[in-house]
């Protein structure tokens, strides 16, 4: 009888049962971790005789990566804004208002919805302004502005030729199993190993490709000693691990959609162009969208690759968020790193939702 | 009659068919080329490599084993001991994070959820207060969390008429999914010194915990959209019959969606395989796992590639090994989810 009462209770319960593994452990190694490390980016951690002392100084972390003597670390160094600079103004500027512009028009205006973009938009706007005057002739990028061009120059690089290639790939071709699998392996190799392997690529006198920089004049140029040079083979490195994931997704997008509305506008001889542009793309655009909000997601995540392909150098020019946190745990310095993850967490929670409201929700509703 | 006009239906244009394969070929060398280049330096002595670049074995070169030698019996244990620890790690890690998480995303696909707000307030509340006593009186963490989820119930019976609003499924669904938005380096910091004060670092235990919780939100995401997708009548009807819901779970639920189970216990398992920084966090020497080892062969005596090429082979073999052979399940199975958008 005891195991039927068991049994019933079981059951009765199941659904708490079945969701209990998963919120504990979110709660314990996720949410608490949370509270703790915003707590330790209010305090200072010092090593004292016997142990540690944790004391609170209040906002004195953060002030010091905004205007005080890690500024030049986090913020970079400002500089006059050169005419690359005002295009990323201009294109953020044009976000900004086509954000509001579609806001306003929407009719579903609520009070959530206003104070989030209250908050968001003038945190893009002002990051947009940071990368826009750390970017100029003299001005050196921080963390901050390092770690987003990783996200966007990655994310767009990659997004571009993973779904070029996953078209390609849809197409009518032989040896597209072959094609497949080829092109997912790098998604399997470890970052790590993948910044081990383009240095060794990259490597201007005895790499595969010296003999090529040679024909150039340009054997004795070091990358790693240029900061944008040392970014690129950064951002090169992480698009050969993550175009696949694109390609993947994107494939699997391309290969559902139906053939009979392709063959119809074939018959009606619409050109390959037209057929993709009116019937292919809207119908992958809802997969798309969540596709670059995973990788935008992730790419904020950015560590093993600047870490072991250049070390964070030359200086601190390829150093992203994740790196700079880790390097200040590593000098003991539990608050400053503490603080610097989550100014992480909090630009990228802001973006990635910004996207989702202004780029993925959009998208669904005009599918549906 | 033009290059760039298909000349029968369904059929491509010859100038169109020599772009797009001349397009897949090259990139098809862009992902080979490097990992040809890790092949063919795991057998080059050093003097090969700082020679200048020799492409051909055999031919440029002649191949030596030195380096495998080197790895397999010099270092012998060295190398083998973090590879066992992320064999351990990676496979128990995916097996509790894909049993966890299927488990949450079917309840979350098929039953119901009216969590009342406030009590979920009340809990945090409760749980504040206990991490508070803890840490600013230095009360035991033990006594501390037992009062402050004691005081959780008590605030839950004694508030059980206030209306509150109730959250749902979804509302539930989002949470898990968005804790994946939470960089890693946000949380290692508090793990390792939780995990430090428990006197579990550098344990596998530990780094399986972490690892499970990181990857819980992929696996709840991926294998909800399948639950969602299979369809409800055979598990009604086992309802009716009476067999209780765990077992509709482990003995239908589970087998139907065995496609979604294997390309996102892959995903999972590469993930983990190949994580970072959160390793380097919570391991020292005992725990160490095998992109520790990788990375820490930039020696003092500058970047040995020999030995590390032979390292980036060992670690990639089996994956791939494993992707050739769940193939067909993952052209299948893989975000399927994010197919349907």
């Amino acid at each position: 009888m005891a195991s039927e009462k068991l049994d019933n209770w079981l059951d009765r319960h199941s659904a708490r049962l079945f969701l209990l593994p998963t919120v504990l452990l979110i709660l314990s190694f996720s949410l608490f971790p949370l509270v703790i490390s915003a707590w330790l980016s209010l305090s200072r951690f010092k090593l004292v005789a016997g142990g540690y002392d944790i004391s609170y100084i209040g906002w004195l972390n953060y002030k010091k990566l905004f205007t005080g003597s890690q500024q030049f670390h986090f913020l970079g160094t400002f500089a006059p804004i050169s005419l690359v600079g005002w295009l990323i103004i201009a294109l953020t500027a044009a976000i900004l208002f086509w954000g509001i512009y579609t806001f306003l028009i929407s009719r579903n205006i609520t009070v959530i919805g206003v104070i989030g973009r209250l908050i968001a938009f003038p945190v893009l706007g002002w990051l947009g302004w940071l990368v826009a005057s750390t970017t100029g002739e003299g001005g050196r990028l921080g963390s901050l502005s390092t770690t987003l061009y990783y996200v966007f120059a990655g994310v767009t690089l990659q997004f571009l030729m993973g779904t070029l290639l996953a078209w390609l790939c849809a197409q009518n071709i032989r040896g597209r199993a072959f094609f497949r699998l080829v092109f997912f392996v790098p998604l399997m190799v470890t970052p790590v190993g993948i910044a081990y392997m383009f240095r060794m690529l990259a490597d201007m006198s005895v790499g595969p490709f010296s003999p090529i920089w040679k024909l150039f004049g340009l054997g004795e140029f070091s990358w790693a000693a240029d900061p944008w040079s040392a970014r690129m083979v950064v951002i090169i490195g992480d698009s050969w691990q993550w175009i696949p994931f694109i390609f993947i997704v994107m494939l699997a997008a391309f290969e559902s959609q139906s053939r009979d509305e392709i063959e119809a506008a074939e018959l009606d001889g619409a050109s390959g162009w037209q057929i993709f542009k009116d019937i292919t793309w809207p119908s992958v655009v809802p997969v798309a969208a969540t596709v670059v909000l995973i990788r935008i997601i992730e790419a904020f995540k950015i560590v093993d690759l600047p870490n072991v392909l250049t070390n964070g150098g030359p200086g601190i020019a390829t150093e992203s968020l994740t790196l700079h946190s880790f390097i200040e745990w590593r000098a003991l310095n539990l608050g400053g790193s503490s603080s610097v993850a989550y100014l992480l967490l909090v630009v990228s929670t802001i973006i990635c939702v910004s996207y989702f409201q202004l780029v993925v929700l959009p998208m669904r509703r005009a599918r549906e | 009659m033009s290059w760039f006009e298909s000349q029968k239906l369904g059929e491509m244009a010859p100038g169109t068919k020599v772009i797009i394969y001349s397009l897949l070929w090259f990139w098809a060398f862009v992902v080979v080329f490097p990992l040809y280049w890790v092949v063919i330096t795991s057998f080059k002595l050093p003097v090969h490599v700082s020679d200048g670049p020799d492409f051909l074995p055999f031919i440029d070169y002649q191949p030596s084993l030195h380096a495998w030698k080197y790895i397999f019996i010099d270092l012998g244990s060295d190398t083998f001991r973090p590879y066992l620890n992320s064999v351990i790690i990676a496979s128990i890690s995916t097996v509790f994070a894909m049993i966890f998480g299927s488990m949450a995303a079917y309840a979350l696909a098929r039953l119901h959820f009216q969590p009342r707000l406030i009590s979920i307030v009340l809990f945090l509340i409760a749980l504040g207060l206990a991490a508070y006593a803890a840490i600013s009186f230095g009360v035991d963490w033990r006594l501390a969390l037992a009062l402050g989820i004691a005081v959780f119930f008590f605030l839950v019976r004694a508030l059980q008429r206030v209306p509150s609003p109730r959250l749902g499924n979804g509302d539930i669904l989002f949470w898990v999914i968005s804790q994946r938005i939470l960089p890693p380096i946000v949380a290692a910091l508090p793990i390792y010194i939780m995990f430090q004060q428990l006197h579990i670092l550098d344990t596998h235990f530990a780094i399986i915990l972490t690892y499970i919780t990181v990857n819980l939100p992929i696996v709840v995401w991926l294998m909800y959209d399948f639950f969602v997708s299979i369809p409800r009548d055979i598990e009604e009807s086992a309802g009716l019959d009476g067999a209780s819901k765990i077992r509709i779970f482990f003995e239908m639920a589970l087998p139907l969606a065995k496609p979604g189970l294997a390309a996102t216990s892959l995903l999972v398992l590469i993930l983990s395989w190949n994580e970072y920084l959160l390793a380097l966090f919570l391991s020292t020497a005992k725990a160490q796992t095998i992109p520790l080892l990788v990375a820490a062969q930039n020696a003092t005596r500058g970047p040995q590639w020999w030995y590390m090429s032979v390292l980036i082979i060992i670690m990639i073999v089996p994956v791939v090994l494993l992707t050739i052979l769940l193939q067909r399940l993952i052209s299948k199975g893989l975000l399927l989810g994010a197919v349907k958008g």
